[in-house]
């Protein structure tokens, strides 16, 4: 990423776009800030806050025609803020006597003619800027148009409190002067630049014959102008001020010789910043007890606290992971950038840009489609790139992935009993999840597969790249879809049937020219049945994340859910809004504790039941101790009585699992023997040893492996008293150790526990 | 990294059945997600066959399983 393009990219992050206020006020008044301050009844804040933006705020905030109201998002819901009212409370009671800090003096000596709000106004930004001022008026008193307020809505004193503040800050003023000495013409040939003010009465037959509107320079060089086209009914406040504060940035620039209009295009545009008004309830405006005298201040702050105080955020109110850190995209774009300019020191956004779960929502939320997800990608594969990305960001899942696709648990082949060896129209890739936590589920379904499709139907076990692909490993992805392309290729450019979401998606990147189809679609248009579901209570569906654009597949899910009986409730955020569960982008590697805020804010989201067709999510949405269902435990239920309780699949078993299932398959649908230690073994199993082994989730095949490895290795315990024998074997992952002794026909199993620790080799 | 002692008297119960020796404490090293621990446990001093014992497996080695795993 380059300047430019992350200029390009904070730019589309709206959070710091203004409040339509202050895009609607001329003189660009933070008037949320000031509603807070007010509602917070903060009123010192408050009157900085008109002193920070308002020439003269003693007058101007008591009779401000406020173009903001008109604009106020509030009038969508309600009345909108009256916001020129609230200003007037704030100069009512506010301590006015704070001091504008004039720049220090620069040369240039500059005249305003007249002395209405405007003139006042150009006079008081000059000053500011430290030019030396003298304001010139035909009139007798100062002030022009001002003097037509009532005293209870602009007191005289307030008027001339400011007028004294401009006389402090060393404003010259010389009043009553007769036509000749108001040319603008002969006064250019003693100042460096004259304001002629249109709304002093006293000055109002001076306009020039020709200006621009945009900078307020009339035709003769050195000559500005403001208050003009103030006459009669359309007099307005907030727009003479603006007039004046044009003329006097014009004529800082005049004085500077810089150009008078570059950078000055676009001033006043209308605002891009969104706020979601969904579910505000409407508030009326609040009645003043006395409308001549204006809010008190109690009535003031409750007026403000109706302020929405307008603001984006859309993403981050939906996302853990942008909440988490406090900011938003804008800001975000910025660190991530940042992060990568660093050559040396601490890379900070490391974390940050690892876990986004690249799910996606926040740019489906987003009015401008911020693309956060392909931003942290971006910046994941340029850690790795320069050789930057921790090592233990994502090396358990990129170990989990390689033992997935090792030769335990890779299986490819084509559809079995069919004419062409290894070939096949259809190939079901399971993925290495649904394999790792419902293996049983996968053989269901590759038999439902071969039902519709007889003799079609090939099978690929294995893991598609995902975890690489999130991790930014691209030369690890591109293998895992070389591999898959060498035996889709070879078996017959077949159709890839996939149960995970995540794969379908993978497959789609990495293997253009594939039709690529979900399980569930295939099951939708199929005429198999299924069993009825038993239970009548509601199901809320939790889609994946990565079905977000696949809208076949939800409704497929949805399809089949309706026929199996299932009457189910949609979460707020569903289908191209649904959230991710915690696993996507592997926010599980990079922050356990915000995947584990991410899976139970998830799950805290309705009452009911989930239902989820992503082994991913179900796993991650079952370790926040919800109750989950997986589609595949209602279309091919197992023995489990009420299998959305069981609790999530631990690591090694998750391994256990897939190697098993590739020893499955090959044995029970390719007739092959697959080296299965102890196959043919006579276990005898009291219910009580049965019902620990359920429990501990050990199977009988993991027992007979054991035993029949102590009894040909000879590697066993005696024990002295009882004579059982204790032997231990781990193939994969776990280490299951079985207590047994020998029985007529086979071994009677008296206990059986296992760890994932494994005893170090070597070491003796 | 200190030592734990990762045996109980019940372990003593069990002979090597191969070498038909008694057990004897022997210092060995655990591993999981690439942490190793140092523990001593019940070892046939002939042919080195080490035991762990179901009180070990399922009570400190889980915890320390679960707190890798989680990590």
């Amino acid at each position: 990423m380059d300047q430019q393009e992350l200029r390009d990219l904070e730019a589309r992050c709206i959070q710091e776009e203004p409040p339509r206020c202050q895009a609607a006020c001329p003189i660009g008044l933070d008037a949320r800030t000031l509603c807070a301050a007010v509602a917070a009844g903060d009123t010192s804040r408050a009157w900085a806050v008109l002193l920070r933006h308002m020439p003269l705020p003693g007058v101007l905030a008591r009779i401000c025609d406020h173009p903001c109201e008109s604009q106020c998002l509030r009038n969508q819901a309600g009345d909108p803020i009256r916001i020129g009212a609230l200003e007037r409370a704030v100069a009512g009671v506010a301590a006015t006597r704070a001091r504008v800090l004039p720049m220090p003096k620069r040369a240039g000596k500059t005249a305003v003619l007249g002395s209405g709000l405007a003139c006042l106004a150009v006079a008081w930004d000059l000053c500011a800027k430290g030019f030396a001022v003298t304001l010139l008026t035909g009139a007798k008193t100062l002030g022009g148009r001002l003097g037509e307020y009532p005293e209870s809505l602009l007191p005289r004193a307030a008027v001339t409190a400011e007028i004294e503040r401009l006389a402090s800050l060393g404003v010259t003023f010389e009043t009553g002067l007769d036509r000749g000495r108001l040319d603008p013409k002969r006064l250019l040939a003693s100042f460096d630049a004259v304001c002629l003010g249109g709304d002093d009465p006293a000055s109002s037959h001076l306009p020039p014959e020709a200006f621009d509107p945009e900078t307020m320079a009339a035709s003769e060089p050195g000559l500005f102008c403001c208050g003009i086209g103030m006459g009669g009914g359309a007099y307005s406040p907030i727009g003479a001020v603006a007039q004046g504060r044009k003329a006097a940035l014009s004529i800082d620039r005049f004085l500077q010789k810089v150009s008078l209009t570059a950078g000055r295009a676009g001033q006043g545009r209308a605002t891009r910043l969104y706020t979601n008004i969904e579910g505000v309830a409407a508030l009326p405006a609040l009645a003043m007890a006395d409308p001549e005298a204006g809010y008190s201040s109690a009535e003031a702050a409750a007026e403000a606290a109706r302020c929405l105080q307008c603001q984006c955020l859309e993403c981050v109110k939906a996302c853990p992971f942008l909440e988490h850190y406090k900011a938003y995209p804008k800001i975000y774009a910025r660190q991530i950038y940042n992060n990568a300019a660093i050559v040396k020191g601490q890379h900070t956004a490391n974390v940050l840009i690892n876990s986004c779960m690249l799910c996606g929502l926040c740019t489906e939320l987003c009015p401008e489609d911020f693309p956060m997800a392909a931003t942290c990608l971006d910046a994941r594969r340029d850690l790795v790139a320069k050789g930057k990305m921790p090592p233990s960001a994502h090396e358990f899942a990129l170990m989990d992935m390689e033992f997935a696709q090792s030769e335990a648990c890779f299986l490819a082949r084509g559809a079995p009993l069919s004419p062409g060896e290894g070939k096949c129209r259809r190939l079901f890739f399971p993925g290495c999840q649904l394999s790792a936590t419902k293996p049983e589920a996968v053989t269901a379904a590759y038999a439902a597969l071969r039902e519709i499709f007889p003799g079609e139907a090939g099978i690929m076990l294995s893991c598609c790249g995902a975890p690489a692909r999130w991790a930014g490993r691209e030369d690890l992805f591109d293998a895992s879809m070389a591999r898959l392309r060498s035996f889709w290729e070879d078996s017959g450019r077949p159709e890839i049937i996939a149960a995970c979401p995540a794969c379908l998606n993978m497959v789609e990147a990495g293997l253009p020219g594939a039709k690529a189809t979900s399980l569930w679609e295939v099951l939708d248009h199929s005429d198999l049945s299924f069993p009825k579901r038993s239970s009548e209570a509601a199901l809320a569906v939790h889609d994946p994340c990565t079905v977000r654009e696949r809208t076949q597949v939800r409704e497929s899910a949805r399809r089949l859910l309706s026929r199996l009986g299932a009457s189910c409730e949609e979460l707020r955020f569903s289908g191209k809004r649904t959230k991710c569960c915690g696993f996507g982008g592997l926010l599980s590697e990079a922050d356990p504790d915000l995947a584990a805020t991410v899976g139970s804010r998830r799950a805290a989201e309705s009452r009911a039941d989930f239902v989820t067709y992503c082994a991913m999510c179900r796993d991650r949405l079952a370790k926040s101790g919800k109750r989950v269902l997986h589609l595949a435990d209602l279309l091919f239920p197992g023995p489990d009585l009420d299998p959305a309780a069981l609790p999530p699949v631990g690591v090694s078993r998750r391994r256990e699992n897939r190697a098993r299932l590739k020893r499955t398959v090959l044995r029970e649908i390719f007739g092959q023997s697959p080296p299965e230690p102890g196959a043919g073994l006579i276990l005898h199993l009291a219910p009580e040893v049965a019902a620990v082994l359920e429990k501990r989730r050990i199977l009988e095949d993991d027992v007979r492996a054991v035993i029949a490895h102590a009894e040909s290795s000879g590697k066993k315990f005696r024990h002295r008293q009882t004579g059982r024998f204790l032997a231990c074997h781990g193939p994969a992952n776990a280490t299951f150790w079985v207590e047994y002794s020998p029985a007529d026909d086979g071994f009677a199993v008296h206990n059986a526990y296992a760890h994932r620790m494994a005893l170090k080799e070597g070491r003796s | 990294m200190s030592e734990i002692i990762a045996y109980g008297a019940p372990d003593a119960d069990w002979v090597c059945a191969a070498c038909d020796r008694p057990l004897a404490p022997a210092p060995a090293t655990l591993t999981y997600l690439g942490s190793d621990f140092a523990v001593t446990l019940m070892r046939c001093p002939d042919c080195g066959l080490t035991l762990i014992s179901e009180e070990l497996a399922l009570g400190k080695m889980l915890r320390v399983e679960k707190l890798l795993e989680d990590k």
